[in-house]
């Protein structure tokens, strides 16, 4: 069982997180977004091998916040409350 | 030399000390260009070329593989054949897979060892037994068998599931494949490479993608460990590690990369002869052919390129498999593994040119990628050869999620894959 950090709770077992998606994935914005855009918005994933930046809840507290991780090894790189990644 | 496996030929081999078996595969030095460059030398790669030879006549073909052939999924799969889907396009696509394994030992003349044994996925309550029904009327309306079981059915082909009355998980029926089963994994790959080499393929190991050569805009090559290998037609069945490619050819893909586990007891005597699904357990479990007990389970609940697992969902497969089973209780485990599947939105393939022209894309199979091999072979192999879709691929290609034409097989036939 691996521990993940929760940035209000500390250290728990992973089961108590939910993966949810690439930090940085900007919603489009505005009337004229074009069709192609929100495809990538909804559906490409950078999907790195290695070091990825991505957004976790932690399900037990409710609290949205971003991980560093290294998708090969597991090992946690950082973990801080979410600071609207998510913005353009 | 003997070419060719035959009853005839062992027994001319016994008489003769084994001394003229012929090697299954050529393993060549790479040649500086190509009329196509398939990656990835697991069974939907090996599968690519061997059709490139026999379906279109092109055998100026390198597979380039990183490690191993079928070191990958190929290897790390639950063997399971089944094409029990719910959508038209679905069944088009499995159910041509489907077809080519029945035929496929005599074709590679090779014995991937197919056991048609049958296939039950249970459900446990009324409810579950209505989509049942749905799913098995879909079936037979799109022409593939299925049949649904009573639970007198299911006693009859698995009869040491837990009917007790107390049981967590009881049997209200199932949906019934009998022409799914399991086949022998590596036969599939080495079948398919020694089938593609003896038509004049070449198989080149160790032999890792290291960037793509962009001319004009267009993919016209590939850098590699083992030197430039040039070709007009490039295509891709790596699996797990399809955005790590894409990343060098400068695009994303639809697709999150999880470690889906299996796990095999010590061998025993039969005792199952038949695969059992239970989605509420999320565990589906047969018997191979040494005895062994091969579970399966979902994904990995953490995004991964690690080929080993977590603790968590091991645990989680084999309390459901206890449920189901508890005389397993007693079974040692010998085995577990992990392989990188490449998971996409609606749980169906992509199949088609990716966003770098001349590049082409076979991913997207998640945890579902062994029973398709021949149909995924099939496809990429014309895609090469032709530059365009036929009937069945063309639903498949990347440009269903920007039209929003998606294929949810997820929810479409329950089987999470």
């Amino acid at each position: 069982m691996q521990l993940f950090p929760c940035p209000f709770c500390g250290p728990r077992d992973e089961t108590e997180f939910h993966y949810g998606g690439d930090a940085g994935n900007a919603r489009p914005d505005g009337a004229e977004v074009p069709i192609e855009r929100w495809a990538g918005y909804l559906y490409l994933r950078g999907n790195p091998k290695g070091t990825a930046r991505e957004i976790w809840v932690h399900t037990s507290c409710g609290e949205f916040f971003v991980m560093e991780r290294d998708t090969v090894t597991h090992k946690v790189l950082s973990s801080t409350a979410f600071g609207g990644e998510h913005a353009a | 030399m003997t070419r060719r496996y035959s009853a005839l030929s062992l027994f001319k081999e016994g008489l003769a000390g084994q001394t003229g078996w012929k090697q299954a595969w050529r393993s060549p030095e790479p040649k500086p260009s190509y009329d196509a460059i398939v990656i990835g030398g697991g069974g939907h790669g090996l599968a690519t070329a061997y059709y490139l030879a026999k379906n279109h006549g092109i055998t100026r073909v390198a597979v380039l593989e990183k490690g191993w052939i079928g070191g990958g999924n190929t290897g790390r799969n639950t063997t399971v054949v089944r094409s029990n889907y719910y959508y038209p396009e679905s069944v088009e696509l499995y159910g041509l897979a489907h077809r080519l394994y029945e035929g496929l030992s005599k074709d590679l003349n090779y014995n991937v060892m197919l056991s048609q044994r049958g296939m039950v996925n249970l459900c446990h309550s009324t409810a579950e037994m209505e989509i049942g029904a749905r799913t098995v009327n879909a079936m037979q309306i799109n022409g593939i068998d299925a049949e649904l079981f009573s639970p007198e059915d299911v006693r009859r082909v698995a009869p040491i599931y837990n009917f007790s009355p107390d049981a967590r998980f009881p049997v209200f029926g199932g949906i019934w494949q009998g022409r799914a089963g399991t086949a022998r994994h590596d036969a599939v790959a080495w079948g398919y490479a020694r089938a593609a080499s003896r038509l004049g393929v070449d198989i080149i190991q160790n032999c890792e993608i290291t960037d793509f050569i962009i001319e004009g805009g267009r993919c016209r090559g590939v850098q590699t460990t083992r030197g430039t290998i040039r070709a007009e037609r490039i295509g891709m069945a790596v699996a797990g590690h399809s955005s790590v490619l894409a990343a060098k050819a400068g695009f994303r893909l639809p697709i999150n990369s999880y470690a889906l586990q299996a796990c095999v007891s010590e061998p025993v005597k039969p005792i199952l002869d038949t695969v059992v699904l239970s989605p509420g357990c999320g565990v589906y479990v047969s018997q191979s052919d040494k005895g062994e007990i091969v579970i399966g389970g979902g994904l990995d609940r953490v995004p991964s390129y690690a080929q080993r697992g977590n603790l968590p969902t091991l645990e989680t497969v084999i309390a459901g498999l206890l449920e189901m089973f508890p005389i397993f209780g007693q079974l040692k485990l010998m085995r577990q593994w992990a392989g990188i599947v490449d998971v996409v939105p609606d749980s169906s393939p992509i199949i088609g040119e990716s966003p770098l022209p001349n590049l082409f894309l076979n991913c997207g199979w998640g945890t579902g990628g062994f029973k398709a091999i021949p149909a995924g072979g099939t496809l990429l192999a014309n895609l090469l050869a032709t530059g365009k879709h036929n009937d069945i691929s063309r639903p498949f290609d990347l440009d269903r999620f920007a039209s929003g034409r998606l294929i949810d097989e997820a929810a479409g036939s329950g089987i999470a894959h």
